[in-house]
């Protein structure tokens, strides 16, 4: 069923708020066409490259496994399976160090290869554009492929959109507005057939109706490839292709949302809520190797670049998710000696690694090995003059100067009104400071202080209320227990009724009775004798007090005698 | 090698705080030579004084306070503060004058609340204030441009720096002190004429100073320093340090009044009188500019400016004192903050912006 195919190319009339153009540097890896990185000795593969829950082992230390084969399940809602990115033995389950910015280890499978590299078999969906969405969500889901663009989200459960809001409109991120970054360019020049029909199926996948390509301006071949093949393909989807200006961080999702329809996804919301789902290229051609190949995802397209590279091997590579970054930059021959800061991701947004024996990830998009010169250190920190340059480059129209102030006098509620949780971290604030102020790192530490404020506070208000509750039972149960007690008593008292009358000394008439409180009284009294009798003996202390006590219980024996002699004689 | 450990961006443009105050000091230079040109060399002896004070109050400061001299010296912002105090400042002003109002801009209206970026207020203008209210005799002489002077001993190298030393020059009729060589300013001198209820053209012919352009009526060294001002600010507008919103607002505030008034009132003066006499340009791109005390939002600004624009043209005419930059930029200086609160721009997917601080 071959739709009306309708390709149209317009250059954005929108512009950005604010942006910066940075120096953008991508003609170091650009040149040089996709190639292939060798298969590394050791594979290294995190179990939690993905957003949401950790995935579990399914294989065994020792087990032999095949490229493709799945070594790890996706656990609860959003999460990814994982896959051998070549076939070998596994070596061992355990904690590894990987590349995230908090440098913590986690759950790792490692597999050492066999060099042969074979492939289990794949099963590839026979005419995909007449299956169920369904069916092609599956084999997505299956493939464990996640958002390539840097997030890493599960892109199964994101492109399920009757689990959130029906879309109608596939937006294909193709801006690639960082500098360094070509993974998307190259590819996009040499498998643009492939990802124009990947992101028709995802279009198919998502039930989306139309397809829109936002591309930036920098990239004419990438630009003449898409349009060939959108001239040549079978289209099953109206497409349109929109060529943006060069602007950084036109590539944002919110931001490409602007630039391309004109819409703002609301604060807090998602592009679903626009009917608009956004999809990156590497996603797209991943989604094409799993549906038209029936391949797991276990490779990407990585730039490695940085001048500690030799000029002739910066570029772009197909690299197996996996593979440790150092035997990726040796076998490039990095200048060891030059590198000095190791960048995963973007100069941008990305973050610098401390351990070279990380793996590249299924989100791992680019490695700038840079040197002092090219990437210098920051100069220190001055005060804010407030010359408002972040506020004129802000893509969100935020001010970042204020929540700069206000994030350093923790005022939390002032962070908020200035919409904090708005800031996307794209580092343009920063970029521009002429004070050198890490503006980001500032608003990082905000929003986290602010999280964690909110999440003790949810807690303490939950120990709070667990605690009036208990309290709350306690006093009932109290109540239950009392009114049954004097309902008990009651009901005694009621078939005793002279009961309480017989209590007093004087009204007994029992012999017996009379006799043991005579006892008790005499037993009182010659105890209070001795006790007097010791501390005259011991101490020069005032017995006088002890004397007149004595006195009276020697009388309440004698008392009580009576009593007893006289019942007795009654008896 | 270990790996550096940063955190992103990574990369960051080649604008410091040090080259923009070193750009702002260049655009001024060519207004000061301007002014230097008309009204004597007291002009540039004033702003080298009023710049070696100023570097060794905040240096003096900076150490009682115990932090890096060199480090927060090189910033540049003293070196600004001084050289914008130093051209609102009579070219006659004897050193303690400049003295005092440099100390007083630096210790306590720039430091005291913290340095650079902290302070309230303009320090060079509350500097300026201090002065203009301390010493009114001293602040509201000027030498008439060269000219149309008399006489322009005063005008010499020599003249002023014995001025700058003792307050007099000595001829050969003996010893001269200032007043001999100076006149009001063409603002002052116009209210002086409308105090007198003289026309236009007989306060003209009385006092040469007023000037004429073309039937405008803008006095000759005013008028250049001005014109040489607004260039440097339109230096600074391309190269990004400022941002059209506050001179904009600011001088079509001080325009629309100004045409205002002439209409009805000529002798308040015509508004390129207004917009080419006294600080007009040296406020419109330096000092109301000036980020710190500023408002910050776009809105904001053009309120800032807009604010400043009226009250300028408001006490010039009304006040008691010929020029009303210094005061019309303090009083906004004092409502910035209100005013960013109120401005904030609406963010990204906000279906309107949040205003003030109660709209939680």
């Amino acid at each position: 069923m071959n739709h009306q195919a309708t390709f149209t190319k317009r250059n954005s009339q929108q512009q950005l708020p604010g942006g910066i153009h940075p120096p953008e540097r991508k003609t170091l890896s650009n040149v040089a066409k996709l190639r292939q990185a060798p298969i590394p000795n050791q594979l290294v593969l995190p179990l939690n490259q993905h957003l949401g829950s950790v995935a579990k082992p399914i294989v065994t230390v020792g087990q032999k496994v095949l490229k493709g084969q799945q070594i790890a399940a996706a656990q609860g809602r959003i999460s990814a399976n994982v896959h051998a990115s070549t076939s070998g033995t596994v070596l061992d389950i355990g904690l590894y160090a990987i590349a995230h910015p908090s440098n913590l280890p986690t759950t790792c499978i490692i597999i050492q290869s066999d060099g042969q590299d074979k492939a289990i078999d794949y099963n590839p969906i026979a005419d995909p554009f007449n299956q169920t969405p369904e069916t092609l969500r599956t084999a997505i889901e299956t493939a464990g492929i996640i958002g390539l663009g840097g997030a890493g989200f599960p892109s199964a459960h994101k492109t399920n959109t009757q689990a959130h809001k029906p879309v109608h409109t596939l937006l294909l991120n193709a801006v690639e507005c960082e500098p360094y970054i070509t993974a998307d360019d190259i590819s996009l020049r040499e498998r643009n057939r492939e990802i124009i029909t990947g992101c028709q199926l995802l279009c198919r996948a998502s039930g989306a109706t139309s397809i829109k390509i936002g591309i930036e301006d920098n990239k004419p071949e990438a630009i003449a490839a898409l349009e060939h093949s959108l001239t040549q393909e079978i289209l099953h989807y109206p497409v349109e292709l929109t060529v943006v200006p060069t602007q950084y961080p036109s590539g944002g999702e919110k931001q490409l949302i602007q630039l391309l329809t004109g819409l703002e996804v609301p604060a807090k919301g998602l592009p679903t809520d626009l009917g608009l789902l956004c999809h990156n290229v590497g996603t797209a051609y991943a989604v094409y190797r799993a549906i038209e190949l029936g391949e797991p995802l276990i490779t990407r397209v990585t730039t490695l670049t940085g001048e500690a590279l030799p000029a002739q091997a910066r570029g772009n590579y197909e690299v197996r998710i996996g593979t440790p970054i150092k035997d990726l930059l040796t076998t490039l021959q990095t200048h060891w000696q030059n590198l000095n800061r190791l960048i995963m991701g973007g100069p941008m947004m990305g973050f610098t690694l401390q351990n070279l024996n990380v793996p590249v990830v299924k989100t791992t998009n680019c490695l700038i090995a840079a040197t002092q010169t090219e990437l210098p250190t920051s100069e220190p920190e001055q005060t804010c003059i407030r010359c408002g340059h972040c506020a004129e480059v802000c893509p969100a129209s935020l001010l970042p100067q204020q929540l700069y102030w206000h994030t350093k006098a923790e005022n939390h509620q002032a962070l908020v009104q200035h919409n904090l949780f708005d800031c996307i971290e794209c580092g343009a604030c920063a970029y521009v400071c002429p004070s050198h102020i890490p503006l980001v790192q500032y608003y990082r530490f905000a929003k986290g202080e602010i999280r964690q404020h909110q999440a003790e506070t949810t807690k303490s208000n939950r120990a709070r209320q667990r605690f009036e509750a208990r309290t709350a039972r306690i006093e009932q149960a109290k109540a239950q227990r009392e009114a049954q007690r004097a309902a008990h008593r009651k009901k005694v008292s009621d078939q005793r009724p002279s009961a309480k009358a017989q209590t007093s000394i004087e009204t007994i008439n029992d012999p017996e009775a009379l006799k043991n409180a005579f006892l008790k009284a005499q037993k009182t009294w010659l105890d209070a004798q001795k006790a007097l009798e010791y501390s005259q003996k011991n101490s020069p202390a005032d017995t006088s007090k002890l004397e007149v006590k004595i006195e009276k219980l020697k009388t309440k024996a004698e008392q009580a005698k009576t009593q007893w002699e006289q019942a007795k004689g009654s008896n | 090698m270990p790996l550096m450990q940063l955190t992103s961006p990574h990369t960051k443009n080649n604008v410091s705080t040090q080259k923009m105050m070193l750009e702002v000091i260049g655009a001024t230079l060519l207004g000061a030579g301007i002014l230097t040109y008309h009204f004597g060399w007291g002009i540039l002896i004033n702003v080298l004084w009023a710049s070696l004070v100023a570097l060794g109050c905040e240096a003096l400061v900076l150490k009682i306070r115990r932090k890096p001299i060199s480090f927060y010296l090189r910033d540049g912002s003293a070196l600004v503060t001084a050289l914008l105090l130093a051209l609102a400042i009579p070219p006659t002003a004897p050193w303690w004058l400049t003295l005092v109002g440099t100390a007083f801009a630096i210790i306590i209206a720039k430091q005291l609340y913290g340095g650079l970026g902290y302070n309230p207020f303009n320090p060079a203008m509350a500097g300026y204030a201090l002065l203009l209210i301390s010493y009114p005799v001293e602040m509201t002489s000027w030498l008439p441009p060269r000219s149309i002077a008399e006489h322009t001993q005063a005008h010499s190298l020599q003249g002023a720096l014995q001025l700058f030393w003792s307050g007099a020059i000595s001829t050969q009729t003996g010893l001269k002190t200032v007043d001999a060589f100076t006149s009001a300013t063409t603002l002052d001198t116009l209210k002086t004429a409308r105090t007198l209820s003289l026309t236009l053209e007989e306060a003209t012919a009385q006092n040469p100073v007023l000037g004429s352009l073309s039937g405008w009526m803008v006095a000759p060294g005013w008028f250049w320093s001005n014109l040489a001002f607004l260039t440097g600010g339109l230096y600074l507008l391309k190269r990004k340090h400022i941002t059209w919103h506050i001179p904009l607002s600011f001088l079509s505030a001080l325009t629309v009044t100004a045409s205002i008034a002439y209409y009805f009132k000529p002798t308040l003066g015509s508004p390129i009188f207004h917009l080419f006499s006294g600080a007009t340009m040296l406020c419109a791109f330096f000092i109301a500019t000036d980020p710190v005390s500023a408002a910050t939002s776009q809105q904001g600004k053009l309120i800032y400016g807009t604010g400043i624009g009226l009250l300028t043209y408001i006490i010039r005419t009304f006040g008691g004192y010929p020029d009303a930059v210094a005061f019309a930029v303090l009083l906004l200086n004092l409502a910035a903050p209100t005013i960013d609160y109120y401005t904030q721009p609406r963010s990204y997917g906000h279906k309107k912006a949040k205003k003030g601080l109660h709209s939680l």
